[in-house]
């Protein structure tokens, strides 16, 4: 525990929620990302996957709502410390996008129209832990929030969570994202509070 | 992008550990903000743009953490070496913040109101590799380009420091600021960013009022809009960087109307805070 800070007492404690620690609770959808927000035609959107041997498989706005849509809710913690409680999405597991890639690969790059990248376990994107979402509370997500899709992986804190998600590249070796270069962890578990490198 | 990205997470080197700092003065920077002045031993230098976090713990052990962006330059003793590879304890331990006083604020009420000086509180950083503004060119060529910088309320912060590490480093790359704030009273380094200031020749300050405005202003009340960009700001064909901060609807609307006049993407920080409001 860290030193008192005099006088300080903080709101009244959440009741009843799991909170990962130094987040607070928000109603809002707040907004972040490092540039402007690309906007995306889904007349021309595709999401290639790219495996470590170099075979690329690709899905058109098309192909993505034909496959197995699943409707998860789940609370979202970004690093910023708000945390959102039950928002739900509609989108595709990537479970079922990667069913038929063969790879050796254990890690992967995800990039995002725009030019972001992030770094994650590819054992983080499998198992039902992990979707390209691209409805948000019932209506299309906005771009501001990385409409038409993008990727969501809740368990990790949300700059894994790739917004106008264009690319999976699956991957050997690990490789940092963008802002795993700039200083922040690279697996980012909320709940070890694994904010920056070193954490 | 991608590359540029790379060459600052080579020097952008996040120090994790929490340490204990002193509030060693503080003033009101406009009637809704406070400067503060943290002394923070051991403070390894900063660049301008980047952020502290700062960690405040009850009675009871509960714990509210948040970020601030830093209003003081780097260091004025270590301008021609500005960054957080500055050699620590090399520099002064003094960091500044401005906190504006959010209604209902669990933090913000408490630095605005009740923190008194010489009391603690702890702080981690400097934090933030990406909306920096690097006067010298520490470790990559020097990056030549006009500076614009786009300002919503308290956004101003962090590009006030880009500012004051301008001057500090006796930096001639032209810089424009746009500030968007509702009323003249909400203004925050009113002298400073008003009158020229001796070492700020080359930087050109457009206050745009959204509420009201006083009677010497370059336009009437309204949102920033893109004839203000074009009077005030650069032209795209000059290349200059773009720095936006202010609350998400602000940086929403001042990026994409860069995109439309031109500027290039890859040109265009942005940070954003708060919930969306004007």
């Amino acid at each position: 525990m860290g030193s008192l800070t005099p006088g300080f007492h903080g709101r009244p404690r959440p009741q009843g929620v799991a909170l990962p620690p130094g987040q607070y609770v928000t109603e809002d959808f707040p907004v972040l990302s490092a540039g402007p927000t690309p906007r995306v035609d889904t007349a021309t959107w595709q999401l290639d996957v790219v495996t470590e041997t170099g075979a690329t498989h690709s899905w058109s706005w098309a192909d993505l709502m034909r496959l197995d849509q699943e409707e998860p809710t789940v609370d979202l913690h970004c690093v910023t410390r708000w945390s959102k409680f039950g928002t739900s999405w509609r989108g595709v597991s990537l479970d079922t996008l990667l069913a038929d890639v063969a790879s050796a690969a254990d890690f992967a790059l995800v990039g995002a129209y725009g030019g972001y990248t992030t770094n994650l376990p590819l054992a983080d994107l499998l198992g039902g832990k992990a979707w390209i979402v691209h409805t948000y509370d019932g209506a299309p997500l906005h771009p501001v929030h990385g409409g038409p899709a993008r990727l969501l992986v809740p368990h990790l804190y949300l700059w894994k969570s790739a917004k106008w998600v264009r690319s999976i590249r699956l991957m050997v070796q690990d490789s940092p994202g963008f802002w795993e270069q700039l200083g922040y962890h690279d697996y980012g578990d909320p709940w070890r509070e694994q904010r920056y490198q070193g954490d | 992008m991608t590359s540029t990205s790379a060459r600052l997470g080579g020097r952008v080197g996040v120090r994790p550990g929490w340490q204990v700092a002193t509030l060693v003065d503080a003033w009101a920077e406009s009637p809704s903000a406070r400067t503060l002045v943290l002394d923070v031993p051991g403070w390894p230098g900063h660049a301008p743009g980047q952020h502290v976090d700062l960690r405040l713990t009850a009675p009871d052990g509960y714990t509210a953490e948040r970020s601030y962006s830093i209003a003081s330059a780097a260091s004025p003793g270590t301008a021609s070496s500005v960054g957080p590879e500055t050699v620590p304890d090399a520099g002064p331990t003094r960091v500044e913040l401005t906190v504006q006083r959010v209604p209902g604020g669990e933090v913000s009420t408490y630095l605005a109101d009740a923190f008194a000086v010489g009391d603690t509180i702890e702080v981690r950083g400097p934090v933030g590799g990406w909306f920096v503004w690097h006067p010298t060119g520490t470790t990559g060529p020097l990056d030549p380009a006009p500076v614009l910088l786009l300002a919503g309320g308290s956004g101003v912060v962090p590009l006030t420091a880009m500012i004051r590490a301008r001057r500090a480093a006796g930096s001639r790359v032209p810089f424009r600021l746009l500030y968007s704030v509702r009323r003249p009273e909400d203004r925050l380094y009113t002298r400073e960013l008003g009158v020229p200031h001796p070492g700020d020749d080359g930087v050109d300050v457009t206050v745009l009022y959204t509420r009201s405005a006083p009677l010497d202003a370059r336009r009437e009340p309204g949102r920033m809009t893109p004839a203000d960009l074009a009077a005030w700001g650069w032209p795209a064909e000059l290349g200059p960087a773009c720095f936006v901060c202010g609350p998400t609807g602000f940086v929403e609307a001042a990026a994409t109307m860069l995109l439309a006049l031109g500027h290039e993407p890859a040109r265009i920080k942005t940070e954003r805070f708060g919930p969306a409001g004007d």
